[in-house]
C-alpha cells in the first residue's frame, strides 16, 4: 500500500530521471529498477499471466488489497523489466479511479524513454498498460 | 564460377559502400553499423535505379502484350530470369520459377512434391531449418500419411551425418536442408548428403537463402533437385525469389497455384498447363522486383566471390576474437565450415536487452529464435543475438560491434 499519491509519485519518478543525464544513466538506472523489483514465483508464470505482444516474456499478476489493485511483474529481459517496475511504481496499490486518472505513456514521454510507447515495438509495453487500466475498468 | 561480367580481384569496400546510399544514415546519434544481413541487405543504388527505372521508362504487365513497353517489360522480366539461371549455372532458364522469395518457393514444392507420394513415405528435414523449411512439409504432408524425419545437429552445429545415414531408407523420397544456416552459419556439405542418399532415388531440397549470398553456387555441380533462394538477401528487392528445379520435376509436379499465365489452354471441363516455368507462375508476378533481382545479380557479378567471402569470413574471425575476452559470452554454431553469422549468448543478459542497447550505439542485431524454434531447443537456448555480416561491413564496424556489446553487457551484468 503507497502513501504517496499517484501524482506525487509520478513527480519523483520524473525528478529522479532529470537528475540523470544520457540515454545510457537513463537506461542504467531503469534496468536497476527491473533487477530490484521482486519477480514473480514460477508457479504464477502462467499463460493466463502472460501479456501479450512482447517478444520477451512478461508476466502480470492483479490483485485486490480492500478497493485497490495491486500489480506484480515479471520479464526475462532487463529493460522489459524495468519498464514493468516503472509501471508498478505508477498504478499498484492505487484506486481504479487513480488508474484512470493517469496515462503512463505521458510519462514514460517526460522521462524520455517515448522510444517504447509504439506498439510496433514489441516490447509489449503498451499491453501492459492495456491490461493494467483494464484491471480498473477502462 | 560462370561468366561474370567485370570481375575486379580485390574488394573496394568503401567504394562499395559508397553504392549504399542508406549506410549514410545515423542511429541514435552514431553512424548506422548494419549486422542484420542475414535476415534482410540493404539496397546499391544500382538495384534502387533498376526498379524505379521500369516505373519511370518501361512498364507494362508481362508475356503476350502486343505493344511495346509490354514488349520491352517482358524482355527485360526474363532477361532477369536468364540473370537468375546464369547465377546458380542451371542448365536453362526453363528450370527457373519466380516466386515471392524462398518461402513461397518451398511452399511452392512440398504442396506439388507431397501430392506425388504415397502414404508412408518420409520426408528428412534438419533441426536447423527456418521456419520457412519446416510449416509448409507440415501442411503439405498432413492428413497423406506422410512422416516427417528430423536429423539432429551436433553441438557444434553441424548436421549429424552419422543420423542422417540412419534416417534414409526406401521410404525416404526427399530431403529438404539448407544449405547455410541463418542462426549458426554452419555450411552444409552437400556431397556428403548426396552420397548418403544416393543410389536411392531421393530428393534433395536446398534451401540457399543464405548460401545464395554467401557463396558461389552451381546447382548442376551441387547436383540438387530443387535449390530456393530470396532476393532481398542478395541485395535485391523484397518479394521476389526463385525457384530452381530439375526440369525433370517441373514437368513431373503438378502446378501450385491457379490463375492467369499458367495455363494454355481453359475449358469448362479441364484446363491444360502452360509450358515451363510458366505452369508455376500464376498471376501478374512482381514485375519490376524481378527486373531488379536480376540487377542484383549482376551487381553481385561485379565482384569476385571468393574475394567477398574472405572479406565476410575475416570481419567474422574479427569479431569473434573480440567477443573471446567477454565473460559469459556463448557463440551457438561453431562449425569448421561457416559463413560470416555469429549467434551468441550472454549470461545474465537476454537478448533482447543486448539488441536493443545496442541499437542506442547504432548497432543493427537481430535477436529472438530466428524462426528456428526447433534449433533453439536443440542448442539448448530459448532466443540468440545474431550479428550477420555483408559485402559492405568494414573491420571498423565489427570492432565497433564488439565494443557496444561491451557496453552492454557492463549495464546488464
Amino acid at each position: 500500500m503507497t502513501d504517496t499519491s499517484i501524482q506525487t509519485e509520478i513527480d519523483e519518478i520524473v525528478e529522479e530521471f532529470d537528475f540523470l543525464g544520457d540515454w545510457e544513466e537513463r537506461y542504467k538506472y531503469l534496468i536497476d529498477m527491473g533487477k530490484a523489483l521482486p519477480g514473480l514465483p514460477d508457479t504464477d508464470k502462467t499463460d493466463l499471466n502472460k501479456v501479450k505482444g512482447c517478444v520477451s516474456q512478461v508476466w502480470l499478476v492483479t490483485g485486490h488489497e480492500g478497493d485497490r489493485l495491486t500489480f506484480q511483474a515479471d520479464s526475462d529481459a532487463h529493460i522489459v523489466r524495468g519498464l514493468a517496475a516503472l509501471l508498478l511504481r505508477i498504478y499498484s496499490g492505487r484506486t481504479p479511479d487513480e488508474i484512470l486518472s493517469v496515462d503512463a505513456r505521458e510519462v514514460l514521454k517526460q522521462i524520455g524513454l517515448s522510444e517504447h510507447l509504439s506498439p510496433q515495438r514489441s516490447n509489449g509495453l503498451a499491453s501492459m498498460i492495456g491490461r493494467i487500466r483494464g484491471a480498473a475498468g477502462a | 564460377m560462370t561468366a561474370q561480367s567485370s570481375i575486379s580481384p580485390a574488394l573496394n569496400v568503401e567504394a562499395i559502400r559508397a553504392e549504399f546510399p542508406i549506410l549514410q544514415r545515423e542511429i541514435n546519434g552514431n553512424p548506422l553499423v548494419y549486422l542484420d544481413n542475414a535476415a534482410s541487405a540493404q539496397k546499391p543504388e544500382f538495384v534502387i535505379e533498376s526498379v524505379a527505372g521500369v516505373y519511370r521508362a518501361s512498364y507494362a504487365n508481362v508475356h503476350r502484350g502486343l505493344h511495346t513497353l509490354a514488349n520491352e517489360t517482358t524482355e527485360e522480366f526474363e532477361k532477369s530470369r536468364e540473370d537468375v539461371r546464369r547465377f546458380l549455372n542451371a542448365g536453362s532458364t526453363e528450370e527457373i520459377v519466380f516466386t515471392r522469395g524462398s518461402t513461397e518457393a518451398i511452399n511452392l514444392v512440398a504442396h506439388s512434391f507431397c501430392q506425388m507420394c504415397e502414404p508412408g513415405d518420409e520426408i528428412v528435414l534438419s533441426q536447423m531449418e527456418h521456419h520457412s523449411n519446416i510449416v509448409p512439409w507440415r501442411l503439405a504432408s498432413e492428413g497423406r500419411g506422410l512422416a516427417i524425419k528430423w536429423v539432429r545437429v551436433t553441438e557444434r552445429g553441424e548436421l549429424d551425418y552419422e543420423h542422417l545415414a540412419e534416417l534414409v531408407n526406401e521410404r525416404t523420397r526427399l530431403i529438404a536442408i539448407t544449405h547455410m544456416s541463418n542462426v549458426l552459419g554452419t555450411v552444409n556439405n552437400v556431397t556428403r548428403i548426396k552420397q548418403i542418399a544416393d543410389d536411392r532415388n531421393i530428393a534433395l531440397l536446398l534451401d540457399g537463402s543464405q548460401s545464395a549470398v554467401h557463396l558461389p553456387v552451381d546447382v548442376q555441380a551441387l547436383d540438387c533437385d530443387f535449390f530456393v533462394f530470396t532476393g532481398h538477401k542478395l541485395y535485391g528487392p523484397s518479394g521476389i525469389g526463385a525457384l530452381y528445379a530439375k526440369r525433370d520435376w517441373l514437368e513431373r509436379l503438378p502446378p501450385y497455384m491457379g490463375g492467369g499465365e499458367m495455363i494454355a489452354d481453359v475449358y469448362e471441363t479441364h484446363v491444360t498447363w502452360a509450358d515451363l516455368p510458366h505452369k508455376f507462375e500464376a498471376g501478374t508476378p512482381a514485375i519490376a522486383d524481378a527486373i531488379g533481382l536480376g540487377a542484383a545479380i549482376r551487381w553481385m557479378e561485379r565482384h569476385d566471390r571468393a574475394a567477398v567471402m574472405a572479406h565476410e569470413r575475416a570481419l567474422m574471425d574479427r569479431a569473434m576474437a573480440g567477443l573471446a575476452d567477454i565473460e559469459g559470452l556463448r557463440v551457438i554454431g561453431t562449425a569448421q565450415d561457416k559463413g560470416a553469422i555469429i549467434s551468441f549468448t550472454l549470461d545474465g543478459a537476454h537478448p533482447h536487452d543486448l539488441a536493443q542497447l545496442l541499437d542506442k550505439y547504432g548497432v543493427a542485431v537481430r535477436a529472438g529464435h530466428h524462426c528456428a524454434q526447433p534449433l533453439m531447443r536443440a542448442m539448448g537456448v530459448s532466443a540468440t543475438a545474431r550479428a550477420s555480416f555483408a559485402i559492405y561491413n568494414t573491420p571498423e564496424e565489427a570492432d565497433a560491434f564488439v565494443d557496444a556489446l561491451k557496453k552492454a553487457a557492463s549495464f546488464l551484468i
